[in-house]
């Protein structure tokens, strides 16, 4: 892409992110307003603001990228990503809204009627939130580099940057309309130019996927290394290189031997027509037979489906900046409507990046040596459409992208830092500024010192801490009176910390090979059970039910229009 | 919150709403409150339960029965038509068919409820 137009898209979002926010100041000053304003927000209108806030990078470019290099085993990430809506439909949404709970603490709060358990709560609120921000501020860094070539880093910081003021001035908070023309904006992105895509597809006699042999550059390619990668080469090929190879500097025609390659950023290779892609060696090679199937390709398929799978449909009601959006519905019966509508605005939305990922395994195969699967996104269009088309139609992915990374850091960041700013410092509008520097610098201080991982897996992380500890707080808390103070804190405790030594694990170390690899890089099958059995068995031995649950059972789950006693309790931040 | 009709009637009758037992947090109360809970309760877990089966059982059926991964249908693979497509639609409907039950459970509690008990 020419960095002009690619320069011009992300500018152009910035800006009007900007603007809104300082204009937003003006229409939008107390949380009261929200509290208004909730009253007249159609459910469509709530439905897309929702959306717009849960579709991050991860969903705009991270899905198509873990499809293009791991294949259909893949397509459960979208699916679960949105079924966890069906869960949180049935389970969760009329009560939750009932409840008058603002965060996940404040429900916490309500329902156990204990600080402790709020202070607990808001802490993982706050490490969930973290986990959650560090991959989109990564692929800022990705966007930026594929779009303008800068480093890495500038995308990350550009985007704290810009999400802080906007945070500290107040806009993103209470808009409904930004965030739902986001849902909007990032539909477009992706679904006109995969027509073109598409449409190139069929022109170009369109090609399958089909063989059994590994993808291999159907013309001579020159590819260019973003980062320092280790290739692996399965058969001796001759190529140019332009730069450092395996620690010495090479400017011309090498063979490649089989084995390990090492290098370095900014290094060229041209391989010639035919050749196959060597993969960076994360990634497992796969013949295109292999790779379209399900249950192929990785060890331990069937339970790493299934953890997937209870991760993404369990972990979506923990999301912290999910919650909050909710409390903009007038009634349960309205966030009831509200979540179904969610439900058909994901399922738009995800039918595209699995369509993304096949094309790219047929056109960007070079991605699987620079590693960098996130791009294919952003690479496709210019790859196949080309001419000025192809610029107009990068520029709108990469504006679609830098959408999705602001509206979810923002939304995070609005969540994280009034959790933070409200229960870790005192309260007060000096908290919240101080609080919105930590909601934001952390993550941003990890994104920079760890090492680049797909920015999907990190979320998937995400969703498996929000599943072990988030989702049997909510489940029993609503569904079972005898939930104890002692039980909620056992549960919290045992899953976070069980989830999260995982995560840590991954994320630092990598995970070890073998079983234990599979169970710590996808935790919820084993983490999510253990919560919910702690919670439990805690509760039944403790059996010191919070004295006002009856008057909590009215609150949550009495439907709006009978005129019952609901209690006094009202969320903190209101 | 709506005050109307039952207010009313109770003022003109000496009988007790059933809103005021379980304000009042009487056994009446609490029974009729629990059963509220318990319907969708069940509701609930009949999703869940219907979603584990479709979704749960996917991958299982690819694992125990491998020559459907590969099977076409209309021109595209199987798992790919499903999980890439006809999955959402699914989703959607069940989201769809759950909140009118709810709804209905909802209705017919009210009506209970703001009969005299």
């Amino acid at each position: 892409m020419s960095t002009a137009y690619g320069l011009a898209a992300v500018s152009l979002v910035v800006a009007a992110t900007v603007l809104v926010g300082t204009f937003g100041l003006r229409i939008s000053r107390t949380t009261s307003d929200f509290y208004v304003a909730s009253r007249t927000v159609s459910p469509l209108r709530n439905a897309s603001a929702i959306g717009g806030e849960y579709l991050s990078a991860a969903s705009f470019l991270g899905v198509a990228g873990l499809i293009l290099a791991y294949g259909a085993d893949m397509l459960w990430l979208p699916v679960g990503w949105t079924g966890g809506y069906l869960v949180l439909l049935v389970l969760v949404s009329a009560p939750l809204r009932r409840s008058g709970a603002y965060t996940l603490p404040d429900f916490a709060e309500a329902r156990l009627e204990s600080m402790a358990v709020r202070r607990v709560t808001s802490v993982l609120v706050v490490l969930i939130g973290w986990l959650y921000l560090m991959p989109q501020l990564q692929s800022a860094g990705l966007v930026l580099r594929t779009a303008a070539g800068t480093p890495v880093w500038v995308g990350a910081v550009l985007v704290a940057v810009v999400v802080t003021i906007n945070v500290l001035s107040g806009g993103m908070r209470s808009i409904t309309l930004v965030q739902a023309f986001q849902y909007w904006l990032k539909l477009t992105a992706l679904a006109v130019p995969v027509l073109f895509l598409l449409i190139a597809w069929r022109y170009d006699a369109a090609p399958g996927l089909g063989g059994d042999t590994p993808p291999a550059f159907a013309e001579r390619t020159t590819v260019t290394m973003s980062a320092d990668v280790t290739v692996r080469v399965d058969r001796p090929v001759p190529v140019v290189v332009h730069g450092t190879m395996d620690g010495a500097s090479h400017a011309g025609p090498v063979t490649l031997t089989a084995g390990e390659h090492a290098f370095a950023r900014d290094s060229t290779v041209t391989f010639p027509a035919g050749a196959a892609v060597p993969h960076v060696s994360e990634l497992p090679v796969m013949t295109d037979r292999e790779w379209g199937l399900p249950l192929a390709g990785r060890e331990y398929p069937l339970y790493a489906t299934y953890s997937l799978i209870l991760a993404t449909f369990l972990g979506t009601m923990g999301l912290p900046h999910v919650l909050v959006r909710f409390y903009t519905n007038p009634d349960g019966r309205a966030a009831r409507r509200t979540t179904v509508l969610v439900l058909t605005l994901l399922g738009a939305f995800y039918l595209l990046p699995g369509l993304y990922g096949a094309l790219g395994r047929i056109y960007t195969p070079e991605l699987l040596m620079t590693g960098r699967t996130d791009a294919v996104v952003l690479t496709l269009p210019g790859r196949l459409v080309g001419g000025t088309l192809g610029e107009l139609l990068s520029a709108l992915v990469t504006a679609g992208a830098v959408a999705a990374f602001l509206s979810t850091t923002s939304g995070l960041t609005v969540s994280v830092a009034g959790v933070i700013g409200q229960d870790i410092l005192h309260g007060g509008v000096r908290s919240f500024r101080v609080a919105t520097l930590l909601a934001l610098f952390v993550p941003l201080g990890l994104a920079l010192a760890a090492r680049a991982l797909a920015v999907a897996d990190v979320v998937g992380l995400a969703f498996a801490v929000a599943a072990s500890t988030f989702c049997p707080l909510l489940v029993l808390g609503i569904w079972w009176r005898r939930l104890t103070v002692a039980g909620a804190l056992a549960g919290l405790v045992a899953g976070g910390g069980l989830a999260g030594t995982a995560v840590v694990w991954t994320i630092v170390a990598g995970p070890p090979g073998g079983a234990a690899g599979a169970l710590l890089a996808q935790p919820a099958a084993w983490t999510v059970p253990i919560a919910f059995a702690v919670m439990t068995g805690v509760s039944l031995a403790t059996r010191s039910v919070p004295a006002g649950v009856a008057r909590t059972m009215v609150r949550l789950h009495a439907p709006e229009t009978l005129d019952v006693n609901r209690g006094t309790w009202r969320p903190k931040g209101g | 919150m709506l005050v109307t009709s039952p207010r009313m009637r109770a003022a003109r009758r000496p009988r007790r709403p059933v809103t005021r037992e379980i304000d009042e947090q009487t056994g009446l109360g609490e029974a009729y409150m629990r059963s509220l809970v318990r319907a969708q309760l069940r509701l609930g877990l009949g999703v869940c339960a219907a979603l584990a089966v479709v979704v749960g059982g996917l991958p299982l059926l690819f694992a125990v029965a491998p020559e459907l991964r590969g099977l076409r249908v209309a021109g595209l693979p199987l798992p790919w038509l499903l999980l890439a497509g006809l999955i959402y639609p699914v989703f959607v409907a069940g989201g769809w068919w759950y909140v009118r039950q709810a709804e209905r459970n909802e209705r017919d509690f009210a009506d209970l409820v703001d009969r005299d008990a």
